[in-house]
């Protein structure tokens, strides 16, 4: 089970909206490489690991980018909440005013609607954590053209501290790729 | 939120993020003594600055890991992305 915690795992202060640049970041939020898509992809590739140490980092990625998802909500809500009617038709965003006014949906920038064809559980435990590892690296690379399009530094330290999670989480699965491998050569000798 | 609440809350998520980054290197090092002296320092100081958070703020944690007494506080802003 899960239980919430009433804050946000890095704070998120942006007071400037920038409806253009809440465009772009949303597809963290629901695109191929975004937060939920990470999260759903190791909760639901833990059942079929076969060592305890796997299971139990991606639970706790997993969990983590939840967290993550939260905060790239936060951050798309502060940069449209007070933005006005003529900034979001301006920033080419009306299209999504129409359907969501300022409320967050998982889309990618370009509008296409999250969907669960974004993440793999092959039930194989090496192929599901080379998955996961360039997973994390798409995540970087995503973050990293965030930060070039970000003119705003309340924003930037945020995507900026993302991006850092995406190369620790990487570091993380590539170890427990190499406890998957010990396991399976093991076994392969008795 | 006053600044006085913000300091408070700034140290609680770093201790929180502490904790996280400990516990996930913990997961593929489970051997290593001085990550797992740093974790249980780490949670006991948490739960210190946890309860007095709490104490001034209300509860932090759902489903009874936080006690509410006196009043329902749960429902009271600000909720994270309002912060």
């Amino acid at each position: 089970m899960w239980v919430y915690e009433k804050t946000l795992l890095y704070p998120v202060r942006v007071t400037r909206p920038d409806p253009r640049m809440a465009r772009e970041i949303i597809t963290q939020y629901g695109g191929p490489d975004g937060e939920l898509a990470a999260s759903l992809r190791y909760l639901t590739q833990r059942y079929a690991m076969p060592v305890s140490q796997a299971v139990a980092t991606l639970t706790d990625i997993g969990t983590e980018e939840l967290a993550h998802m939260e905060i790239v909500g936060a951050l798309v809500y502060r940069l449209i909440r007070d933005a006005p009617l003529d900034a979001i038709i301006a920033a080419g965003m009306d299209p999504y005013y129409a359907d969501h006014d300022r409320g967050i949906y998982f889309i990618t920038g370009t509008g296409e609607p999250w969907t669960a064809a974004y993440i793999a559980s092959k039930g194989d435990p090496v192929a599901d954590l080379h998955e996961d590892m360039a997973a994390e690296q798409k995540a970087r690379a995503t973050y990293e053209k965030l930060i070039d399009l970000s003119d705003d530094p309340d924003v930037t330290d945020v995507v900026r501290w993302l991006r850092q999670r995406e190369v620790n989480h990487f570091q993380r699965f590539g170890e427990t790729l190499n406890l998957v491998h010990e396991y399976l050569s093991r076994r392969r000798v008795f | 939120m006053d600044e006085e609440r913000r300091q408070l809350l700034d140290r609680l998520v770093a201790l929180e993020f502490t904790a996280i980054e400990l516990q996930l290197f913990l997961d593929t090092h489970p051997d290593d003594q001085r990550a797992l002296a740093d974790f249980n320092a780490t949670a006991q100081e948490l739960a210190g600055l946890r309860e007095l958070y709490e104490s001034r703020y209300g509860p932090l944690l759902s489903y009874g890991f936080s006690p509410s007494p006196r009043a329902w506080r749960w429902v009271e802003e600000p909720w994270p992305w309002q912060m």
